[in-house]
């Protein structure tokens, strides 16, 4: 079916597109680019709650969980122990095995540990969780982690919130051929839709952004622009595009010129 | 009285007090949390059993905007 599902460890996804719920001005604009996205699954982070201030708003008053799957992730985390312990207070809060795996090894780039990674994606999994990491665009890493039992590939187009789009295509054109048989989706670095576009057309799955859409001038405009980038690019991917040659092909014939 | 930690603060309890009283006291709402006690994850469905003891590292979490 063109344009079908998206499928993570048996279960369908009408939409292709993941979004953030971090950086809006407001949960009101937040909402409305939700409903804009189209999307069915969210990433959430997992915080202590300030017990000297507290507003009585709540994040999860804005997000309408009848639709939409939560994702907690592990953002902050810079070890597996921190990530793990991370993940499960996540799986209590939204009582869900989903978990976006996320362990930093460097604070300007925000690239993963992918070693540590993969140790926690091996003893998360072990605990039935349902592991989607996000990692490096280096399919050798991408092969362990499938091994290790990840529901999904989560590579960075570019680092977190830099909105430079994909920077290595060829990387994530040979993790897409190397990695089948699991969802590719493209987690981190998109700045605009046709970025989007591009990380679908070339046949990665989904693909997972929060600052594109959250930190845009009209956020909610952003969300309806990569809604229909990605479906744009899945479509043109199940089509099947033209191969790329050099020179020219007219189009219209060549004879019965006058 | 016991003393207990609280996300990092110290904090004094009544003897007997459970992680339920607890989170009364904060004014919490037990069903969007979650909660760790020395470094375990308590099902909320404990909350009301589990009572707190001297010295316990209390981590009361939820969800917040992230990518």
């Amino acid at each position: 079916m063109p344009g079908g599902p998206l499928t993570i460890a048996g279960r369908a996804y009408g939409s292709r597109l993941i979004v953030g719920t971090g950086k809006y001005p407001s949960f009101e604009v937040m909402r409305a680019a939700h409903e804009a996205s189209g999307a069915e699954m969210v990433t959430v982070a997992v915080r202590r709650v300030d017990l000297t201030r507290r507003s009585g708003e709540s994040l999860l008053d804005h997000i309408d969980t009848r639709r939409i799957t939560l994702l907690p992730n592990t953002a902050g985390c810079h070890s597996a122990e921190e990530a793990i312990r991370t993940a499960r207070l996540g799986r209590e809060a939204g009582l869900s095995a989903l978990v976006k795996l996320e362990v930093i090894g460097d604070e300007t780039t925000l690239f993963p540990d992918t070693e540590a990674l993969l140790h926690a994606t091996r003893a998360l999994v072990k605990e039935g969780f349902t592991v989607l990491p996000y990692t490096s665009d280096d399919l050798v890493v991408a092969r362990k982690l499938r091994d290790a039992g990840a529901a999904a590939i989560m590579p960075l187009g570019a680092p977190i919130g830099s909105g430079l789009g994909i920077r290595n295509l060829v990387n994530l054109r040979l993790l897409r051929e190397a990695i089948t048989d699991l969802p590719i989706i493209v987690d981190a670095g998109v700045g605009t839709a046709s970025d989007a576009a591009v990380a679908m057309e070339m046949g990665c799955d989904a693909v997972l952004m929060n600052t594109a859409i959250a930190g845009a001038g009209d956020p909610a405009a952003m969300a309806a622009a990569m809604r229909k980038a990605v479906e744009a690019g899945r479509l043109a991917f199940e089509a099947g595009r033209i191969p790329r040659r050099l020179h020219a092909s007219a189009s219209s014939p060549p004879e019965g010129l006058i | 009285m016991i003393d207990v930690t609280v996300n990092g603060e110290a904090c004094r309890l009544e003897e007997g007090a459970t992680l339920s009283s607890l989170l009364a006291l904060l004014r919490l709402e037990a069903a969007r949390l979650a909660v760790e006690r020395n470094r375990r994850v308590v099902p909320r469905n404990d909350y009301a059993g589990t009572l707190l003891e001297d010295g316990d590292r209390i981590e009361v979490v939820a969800f917040v905007g992230g990518g």
